[in-house]
Formats: C-alpha cells, sequence, structure tokens
C-alpha cells in the first residue's frame, strides 16, 4: 500500500475507501437523507443493534446547520464529511486496523505523535453511549474511536466497534491547509483543478443565510410534528403484512422519520427558536422514537430475530 | 520466598483513572491473598496508559497448613451418636482420639485442613479482582460479557522463586495468562518475556515505558523548567494537568513551542485556559513581564527529527485554536466598548430556569436586591446596583461561550473596557466568589453587595419554586450558595436581619410566578373568547361572562394573600435551612450542634453573626466548671418547676420575696440573682454575651448551695410556692440568655 503523500482531499477518500474495502468492509454509500453524524445511517445505529456481525464503511455528508459560518471560517462548516467503519463484533485489533488506515491517507508513523485521549461518547437523541477516545495526531483530533455499549435503550451485544474521521479536518492536515476552502478537491495538476471552495464556498453562504435567517419555523415545527406523528403510526402496524401474508416491520421506513424529526430540530435550534428548557423536551421526544425504531428493528432478521420453527 | 508479579494490560487507560486503579488493584489482590493465608513482605502498584502493575514481594509458596480440633460426645455414648458427629463434621472413626477429662472420657477429632499452593490462591484471587474492578466507569467489547476500563488484551503473571519464574495459569474469559508483555506501542512492538519484577522494569525502559507515573510526571517537569529556565522563562504549576499528561504518555518527550506573536496580546488566562483545555498544553511566561510566550507539550515518542514534526502540527493547532479566540476577544471589546446593552438585551433570551424567567430578569432581581444590602456592607448604593446589573454581561460574550469557566474574569475585562469604575468591574469576577468552602470571600463592599445579592435572590428563588436539595441531590448548588451566603455576611460582621430580606424576595418570586400564570390564563381566556366576539353577546351572557370574570378575579385576589403566607412559611424554612448549614460551618469550627440549638432558639436569630456571637460565648462558657456545673443546676430548677407547674396547674412566676426565705441559701441566692441580674440584662441589651454568660456561671455555687441545702416541697405552702418563684426566676434569668434545655449531658 501507497504511504506517500496523498494530494487531494478526494485521495484521501479514496484511500480510505480501499483500505477499508482490503479490510473486509462493506463499502456502503451515504445515505439519502439529511444527518448530523455518520452515526445516524442506519448501517451504523440500527446495524450495531441485535446479533447479527457487520462490518461497513461509508461517507457521510453531514449537517450542521450551527456550525454555519458562510464559509468564512477556516475550521467551520455547517455541511462536511464524515468517514464512518462499523465492525460488529469490534475486533481485538480494531486498533491497529485503525492505525493502519492513518499510514494508508499517508501519516508518516515514525514521525507523529498519535494518542489515544479518553472521551465517551454520547448520543441523547438516540438513546446511545459508548466508551473509547478522541485519537489525536501531534495535539489535533483526527478521529473519535468508540465500543457502543448502548444504542436506542438496548445493550449491544456483540460490541461494535465504530470509527468516525472528521474528513475535511483531517485532510486539511495531510494536505498542509490552512483554511478549508484552500483544499484540493481533485488533484491540483488536472486539468480542470478543483478547490474545495470552488465546490462549497457558495452553499455555505446560502445555507448559513437560510438557517440562521430564513428557515420557516413554522413549517419546521409542523414537519416536526408529522414526522414524529408519521414514526408512531408506521410503528403501529401489525408485524404481518395482511397483503403479503409476511412478516414486516417497518424499521427502516419509522427510522427515517425519526432522522428527519433529528434533523428539523437541529434547524429549529440554529434558528434559535428553542429555549434552553424547550431543548431537552425535543431531545427526549427525538430518542423516544429512536428507542422505539430500535424496538423494532431487533424484531426483524436483520436485528437478530429469529423465527421460531413450525 | 517466592515475589509475585502482575501485569494487566489493555488498551488506553483514560489518565484520570490510572493512579486510583493501581492502587485499587493493590489493595484487592493483597486483601484476598491474606485472607487466604497468604502472607507477604511488600507491594507496590505503577500504572501506564497501557497497564496496572503489581509487583509483591515475600510471600509465601503456599498458605499454612492449620489444624483445628473439634470436641466430639463422650466415648460411652451409643455409637450411632458418635457416626452422626462423624457424618456432620465429615470424619473417620480414625480421625478420633479418646481423652480423659474432668467430665469422663471424651472424643476429640484433629481436622487438618492442608495449605494451597500460592499459584492457586493467586489466580483465584487475581480473577475475583479483574471481574470485581471498581472501574468508574466500564465496558464490554467484541462478543465477550467481561468489563473493563476499555478492552484487556494480556494478564502477566508470575511467581518468582531463587530457581525462576513460572506463570500462574488462569484463564479469564478467553485471555491467558502468560509471562509476556508489550512495549511501547510505536517505538518497540512487539511482545518479550520477563523473569521477575526487575527484570520487567529493566527491558519496559529499553522498550520506551517508564513505568512509575510518579517517575513520568517528575521527568516531565524537570525537563519542561530546566528547557524554560535556560531561556529565563518560567512554566506555570499546574499539578492537575501534570498528573493527566503523565498519564497520557509511557515515554515522555517535553518540547517547547513558541506561541504566535498575534496572540501574545490576549489576557494571560485566556491564552492559559485555551491551551489547557484544549491542547493540554503547559504555558510559559516571561516573569519580566508576566506574558505568555511559549507553550509545553509532551509527545509520547523520540522522533528522527526531534520532535521537529510534532512540534509543528502541535503549533498550528494551537495558531487555530488561539486564532478563534483572538477573534472572539477582539469582537467582545469591540462590543463592550460601543454599546454592552447589547449584551444586556440578549440576556433577555436566555432563561435562567424556565420557572424562575430569564438571565435579564435575573440581572434585575439582583440589581434591586444589591441597592437595598449596600449601605449595610458599605457599598454606595449606585454603583452596586450599576455593578449588579453589569454582573452577568459577559455571558452573551463570544468568550465565554467558547469557555465558560472564563465567566466572570472576562466580564471584568470587558465591564473595565467599557470605561466602567474598577471596582464595579470587580464585581462581575467577584460576584461568584466564593465557591468552594475554602475559597476566598470577597471584601470590597460593591463586590460583596452583587455577591449577597446573587446568592439571596437565588435561594429565594427556589425555594419560592419549591426546588429544595433533597438529600445527596442539589443540582443547583443551593448548599454551596448558602454556605457562600453565610460566610459572606460573617465575614462583614454586620447585623443583617436574613428574615425580612428572605420574605421580601421569596414574596417577589411568589408574586412573579403568578403574575406569570395570569398572563398564560388570561391568553387562555382570549383564545377560548376572543375579545371580537363580545359585542355579539347576548345581555343574559354578558352577566355570566361577567359573574366569571369577577369570580377569576376573586380568585386571583386569594392567590395573591396566599403568596404572603406561604412566603412567611418558606422563609421559616429557608432560614432553618440556613440554621442547618450554619451548623455544619460551626461545628467544624469546634462548636456542639446542641449548643447551637440553644441559641438558635433565641429571638433574633436570623441575624446570623449575633447568632454566632451567642454560640461563640456559650461554648466558651460551657468550657468552664461553673458553666457546666450551673447547666445542671438549671435543668434541676427547671425540672422540678415544670413537674410542680404542670401538677399544680399554674405558672409559677409571680416573683419570689425573700422575706419567705428560711435559711442562708436562700437568702444568698435571692442576693446572687439581685446581683447578677441587672448586669445580664444590660450585657444582653448591649449584646455583650461574654459578659452576660459569665455572669451567669457564676450563679453556679449559690444554686448548688441551695439545692444542697433545701428541699423545695416545704410543708409551708406559702414557702414552697415561694421556693418555686425563686426557681422561676433562675430559669427566666438562664433562658433570656440561651435555651439551655438543649443543651444535652
Amino acid at each position: 500500500m501507497s504511504t506517500s503523500t496523498p494530494r487531494s482531499f478526494q485521495e484521501i477518500i479514496l484511500r480510505l475507501q480501499a483500505y477499508w474495502a482490503s479490510k473486509g468492509c462493506a463499502i456502503l454509500q451515504p445515505y439519502d437523507m439529511e444527518v448530523g453524524a455518520g452515526t445516524f445511517h442506519p448501517a451504523t445505529t440500527l446495524r450495531s443493534l441485535g446479533s447479527n456481525p457487520w462490518a461497513a464503511a461509508y461517507v457521510q455528508p453531514s449537517r450542521r446547520p450551527t456550525d454555519g459560518r458562510y464559509g468564512e471560517n477556516p475550521n467551520r462548516l455547517q455541511h462536511y464529511y464524515q468517514y464512518q467503519v462499523l465492525i460488529k463484533p469490534s475486533p481485538p485489533d480494531l486498533q491497529e486496523l485503525y492505525l493502519g488506515s492513518l499510514q494508508a491517507i499517508g501519516v508518516d508513523m515514525d514521525l507523529h505523535d498519535i494518542r489515544f485521549v479518553e472521551d465517551d461518547w454520547e448520543s441523547p437523541t438516540l438513546g446511545a453511549w459508548g466508551l473509547g477516545w478522541e485519537v489525536w495526531c501531534d495535539g489535533m483530533e483526527v478521529s473519535q474511536f468508540t465500543y457502543f455499549q448502548q444504542v436506542g435503550g438496548h445493550d449491544c451485544t456483540p460490541v461494535s466497534g465504530e470509527l468516525t474521521y472528521g474528513l475535511e479536518r483531517l485532510a486539511m492536515y495531510i494536505l498542509e491547509c490552512d483554511h478549508v476552502m484552500d483544499m484540493p478537491f481533485n488533484d491540483p495538476d488536472a486539468p480542470i483543478p478543483l478547490k474545495y471552495g470552488d465546490i462549497f464556498k457558495q452553499t455555505e453562504e446560502e445555507y448559513a443565510r437560510w438557517n440562521f435567517d430564513v428557515a420557516n419555523t413554522d413549517v419546521l415545527l409542523r414537519h416536526f410534528e408529522e414526522a414524529e406523528a408519521e414514526c408512531e403510526v408506521i410503528l403501529s402496524q401489525a408485524f404481518d403484512d395482511p397483503k403479503t401474508g409476511k412478516r414486516i416491520i417497518m424499521a427502516h421506513p419509522a427510522y427515517d422519520q425519526c432522522i428527519k424529526a433529528s434533523h428539523i430540530f437541529n434547524l429549529l435550534d440554529a434558528r434559535g427558536v428553542i429555549s434552553v428548557t424547550e431543548r431537552q423536551a425535543y431531545i427526549g421526544r427525538v430518542r423516544a422514537l429512536s428507542k422505539q425504531c430500535a424496538d423494532a428493528f431487533v424484531q426483524t432478521r436483520a436485528g437478530g430475530f429469529v423465527e421460531a420453527a413450525e | 520466598m517466592p515475589d509475585l508479579l502482575i501485569e494487566l494490560f489493555s488498551e488506553e487507560i483514560p489518565a484520570r483513572m490510572q493512579t486510583r486503579a493501581a492502587n485499587d488493584l493493590k489493595k484487592l489482590v493483597t486483601d484476598g491473598m491474606v485472607e487466604a493465608g497468604l502472607t507477604y513482605a511488600s507491594a507496590a502498584a505503577f500504572s501506564t496508559p497501557r497497564r496496572l502493575t503489581l509487583t509483591i514481594d515475600g510471600t509465601l509458596d503456599a498458605s499454612p497448613t492449620t489444624v483445628e480440633e473439634r470436641k466430639g460426645p463422650k466415648a460411652d455414648v451409643p455409637e450411632k451418636a458418635i457416626e452422626g458427629f462423624l457424618r456432620g463434621a465429615g470424619l473417620t472413626r480414625d480421625d478420633l482420639e479418646e481423652r480423659e477429662t474432668p467430665k469422663g472420657s471424651i472424643l476429640f477429632a484433629k481436622i487438618t485442613k492442608p495449605g494451597r499452593p500460592a499459584a492457586d490462591i493467586v489466580a483465584e484471587v487475581l480473577e475475583n479482582a479483574i471481574r470485581n474492578f471498581p472501574w468508574p466507569k466500564s465496558m464490554r467489547w467484541g462478543t465477550g460479557s467481561m468489563k473493563w476500563v476499555r478492552p484487556l488484551h494480556s494478564i502477566l503473571a508470575i511467581l518468582v522463586a531463587e530457581d525462576g519464574a513460572t506463570v500462574v495459569p488462569m484463564d479469564v474469559d478467553g485471555i491467558t495468562s502468560s509471562d509476556t508483555t508489550e512495549g511501547h506501542r510505536f517505538m518497540a512492538p512487539g511482545r518479550f518475556s520477563v523473569t521477575s519484577f526487575d527484570d520487567y522494569s529493566t527491558k519496559l525502559k529499553r522498550a520506551h515505558v517508564v513505568l512509575d507515573a510518579t517517575e513520568r510526571r517528575d521527568a516531565i517537569w524537570n525537563d519542561a523548567t530546566n528547557q524554560a529556565f535556560a531561556l529565563g522563562l518560567e512554566v506555570f504549576e499546574d499539578n492537575g494537568l501534570l498528573a493527566e499528561v503523565a498519564g497520557l504518555v509511557e515515554w515522555p518527550v517535553v518540547l517547547m513551542g513558541q506561541i504566535d506573536e498575534d496572540f501574545l496580546g490576549l489576557p494571560p488566562e485566556v491564552l492559559q485556559t485555551s491551551m489547557r483545555e484544549h491542547q493540554k498544553f503547559f504555558s510559559v511566561r516571561n516573569p519580566k513581564t508576566q506574558r505568555i510566550e511559549r507553550f509545553i507539550t509532551v509527545a509520547n515518542r523520540e522522533t528522527a527529527d526531534n520532535g521537529a514534526t510534532i512540534l509543528a502540527g502541535n503549533q498550528k493547532v494551537l495558531s487555530a485554536r488561539l486564532a478563534d479566540a483572538k477573534f472572539f476577544w477582539e469582537n467582545d471589546l469591540r462590543v463592550a466598548k460601543s454599546d454592552m446593552n447589547v449584551w444586556l438585551q440578549s440576556l433577555e433570551n436566555v432563561t435562567f430556569h424556565n420557572k424562575l424567567g430569564t438571565q435579564a430578569e435575573l440581572v434585575n432581581r439582583m440589581a434591586a436586591l444589591a441597592r437595598e444590602l449596600a449601605p449595610a456592607v458599605g457599598a454606595d448604593p449606585d454603583m452596586a446596583e450599576r455593578a449588579a446589573r453589569l454582573a452577568k454581561a459577559d455571558l452573551s460574550s463570544e468568550m465565554v461561550y467558547e469557555f465558560p469557566e472564563l465567566q466572570g474574569l472576562m466580564g471584568r475585562f470587558y465591564v473595565e473596557a467599557s470605561g466602567e469604575d474598577a471596582a464595579i468591574a470587580a464585581a462581575s469576577e467577584e460576584h461568584y466568589a466564593p465557591l468552594g468552602p475554602s475559597d476566598d470571600v470577597p471584601t470590597a463592599p460593591i463586590s460583596v453587595a452583587v455577591s449577597l445579592a446573587e446568592k439571596i435572590d437565588k435561594l429565594c428563588g427556589f425555594w419560592a419554586i419549591e426546588e429544595y436539595p433533597t438529600g445527596s441531590k442539589d443540582p443547583f448548588a443551593l448548599r454551596r450558595a448558602n454556605l457562600g451566603l453565610i460566610r459572606l455576611v460573617l465575614n462583614e460582621n454586620t447585623g443583617v436581619s436574613l428574615s425580612s430580606i428572605f420574605r421580601k424576595s421569596i414574596h417577589g418570586h411568589l408574586n412573579d410566578l403568578l403574575v406569570r400564570q395570569v398572563e398564560t390564563e388570561l391568553n387562555a381566556t382570549e383564545n377560548s373568547f376572543p375579545a371580537s366576539l363580545i359585542a355579539s353577546l347576548h345581555n343574559d351572557e354578558i352577566d355570566t361572562f361577567k359573574e366569571l370574570a369577577a369570580a377569576k378575579e376573586d380568585v386571583y385576589d386569594a392567590e395573591l394573600q396566599m403568596a404572603g403566607i406561604k412566603a412567611k412559611a418558606m422563609t421559616r424554612h429557608l432560614l432553618a435551612f440556613t440554621h442547618d448549614r450554619l451548623k455544619v460551618y460551626l461545628k467544624d469550627q469546634g462548636i456542639r450542634h446542641d449548643i447551637i440549638n440553644a441559641c438558635i432558639a433565641m429571638d433574633g436569630n436570623d441575624d446570623i453573626n449575633l447568632l454566632v456571637k451567642r454560640a461563640t460565648a456559650l461554648n466558651e462558657a460551657l468550657q468552664t466548671d461553673d458553666g457546666k456545673n450551673l447547666i445542671q443546676g438549671f435543668k434541676r430548677a427547671n425540672n422540678i418547676l415544670s413537674q410542680a407547674e404542670s401538677a399544680d396547674g399554674v405558672e409559677y412566676s409571680y416573683g419570689a420575696d425573700v422575706k419567705f426565705a428560711e435559711t442562708g441559701e436562700e437568702r444568698a441566692l435571692f442576693a446572687a440573682l439581685d446581683m447578677t441580674e441587672p448586669t445580664i440584662t444590660s450585657a444582653m441589651a448591649a449584646q455583650d454575651f461574654t459578659t452576660a454568660m459569665s455572669a451567669m456561671a457564676s450563679l453556679r455555687s449559690p444554686i448548688d448551695a441551695f439545692f444542697e441545702a433545701m428541699q423545695i416541697n416545704a410543708e409551708n405552702d406559702t414557702v414552697r410556692r415561694n421556693r418555686l418563684n425563686l426557681l422561676s426566676r433562675i430559669r427566666t434569668l438562664c433562658s433570656s440568655v440561651a435555651d439551655l434545655t438543649k443543651i444535652e449531658g
């Protein structure tokens, strides 16, 4: 494997894809919905539940409306990419596998100082927690490393190991860029070289304006209620589908509504219309949805449910 | 005498847990061994980010064999009884020995418990320790069910005797013990075996691991101070950070870097906080200028370029962090200098507590209270009010949003930058104090007024919404606020009647709550009955509408009156809570709780200074022989009097007359009371408790002599009543000083 220094943002992504593919992960595509972090992808939240083994890696575009800075802050974006790896059960050499991935993207282990610094992970909206570290490279946090203990209120047995790379920050470090917008997205020698800013500067401005000042909060509030109601309606259906006669629990469609509610909550938060106390209540409502989705998923085959023999 | 070496090797253990864990391992294993009969000479425990190590010297090859003797039945009992005894003890006939005793011939059994090999005991004790380890937070991993702080990878366990080392065989959830370990993750990968603790620590050092956290800490500190000293600089001492950093590395390498010129204008506290919180860097200061000019970071390895890459990386991360901080600082200063009202206004959007309103409302209440309290603490009321209005302004600043721990301090900078008086600016920082029991109490009058206002409003607010601390639950840190209030008042040494201040504040809070409630209800009424429809009501409906509206008014009036009573009851409750805190505080100063109770039972107990003076004087009086005995005399007088009063159904308080006195002792007591009464009364009026108490103590001998010589229940009823009235005088006089019935013993 090449350990030369990559030359672009996309090369780092491609190398991570190749590395984790070589370690046996299914390379999935991003989830087609707005999420705040790669963890929300059902390939992580739902698949970390139940006893079935799992190994997946993917890029997940993530949105955090409150972090929008109109593309001016060198390190903050409202839309950014996470690289996510989830392996269940967590293999005993997960730390070594992870360090191998750093080498694969050009981090010279002989020159850098890599540290595992305590960081307990908790997602109040997902009803999830785990223990692990933030991984530091020369004092910079380059990844989150977590052993999931509970998701959606369910104990994780077996335990999944989750790795999350903040791709822009990591790439800026490797490519030695001071401002994210100056980072080469494709090969700088390509016929049409594109920088990160060529692709995202304008969208950062557009979304920052919309997120902070224009998004219609009444509509958002209504969407939140609707997503919440729909999620509950979906999950209230009988397990057995009257049309096909099959056991079809609609855990994923319900979970989509949960993701939707979660993202709308983030948008409302960015609009500044949620008070400190209301905040807790909203988080509690999303958590209730994710718990119900987790309850439903563990009743499915993918969630480890085994139908009793006739 | 073999030695024992244990190492539990895992993925990175959180720095803050390592030292405690090493000690826990030592305790669990040594306790378990001793309990099983394996004594030892000495033990020591160590920790690094990846390992807990325990070395035990001079233990035994095996636990000693023990012999226990058990007495059985008499030798001549029926065979069945003997069989029963054997069955119960798990013995055979051969184990029994017949012995002559004064009670006849009796059977004795000798039960020998053979010793167990050390390896068996260690394996059992260690497995038990691993499975029940008291980690503050532990986790599962993979498919296992075992819990450890992070995945446990290997167990090294060897017994070292003169003829060599042997592995203590054990298997915990698939992890098999061995005599091997690993060195530094990056600098010396691969496993190696060890034969003793000396061999282990030597080989570890060769594999770039410093086993002893103290050694790592000392090495870091020495190297850091040396590097700074060489440049005429000094490292900012921070023991918490030092311990944490020593727990993040196995092979510490100290690197010193420069802070970019651009950031040197930031307040040192901002630099220090940003570097410590985000990067775990030490600050290096120039003693001549007091400026922080460099940083120290501790890497976990040596590199071929002598740390150049690592340092460059760290420097870059720091610059990004400080660029943020500088951005906040400059933006904040701009706001502070142009118009701080922007911040005050934005406090209207920040909830203090959902039932107690916004931070802006809090500030309004604090301003009013600070103004009111100002004269009592020698502060200018206008300035105290202004200081309170600005005290929370920095909560709107970007710097405090990023670093909440800088609240107050930033306020001081910004308020001063806005052109306010330095004493007003100081209150922004000092009004939070005292935070802990050892934290200094502010003394500048304006700061004191604002600090008192903050604590009183907080306590009264949470009392008004019935959020009292219960048991171990005190989410709003009200006990701390209360202790802070007590210490402030005591430090000022001025008479403040807490009851009226509490009542006023609580009543204000209750009214606010009521107003909010009425507002919501009014909204609800309007929603349910739109004003535009009132014109469309029929006459009879209008009457009903008016009646209902009036009924609502009545309810509101009743609620308002209720708030008044509630405020009084809540004030008493809060005062009792304050007295409880005060008891804890005074107990630490060596004053017993019953002495405090005797003083709390007196009028004026809401003046804490008065209360403490009284308690201190009573405490001193009770140290003396006279004082101690006086209590006994007082109690005797009080008991006799109370019994007589309940038997006779009257209160003896008419005033005794010396002309009915029959003996010298009785007359002497009259004389003593006549003499001390005015002394005590005038001393009490002057709040001179010491004089009052010592005068009271001087009554001891006449009272003792009186009881020695007299029978209260004389046959002559007049004489009896006169004596009871005399006792009543004692009771009244002593009770004017403190409620001595509360004194125990």
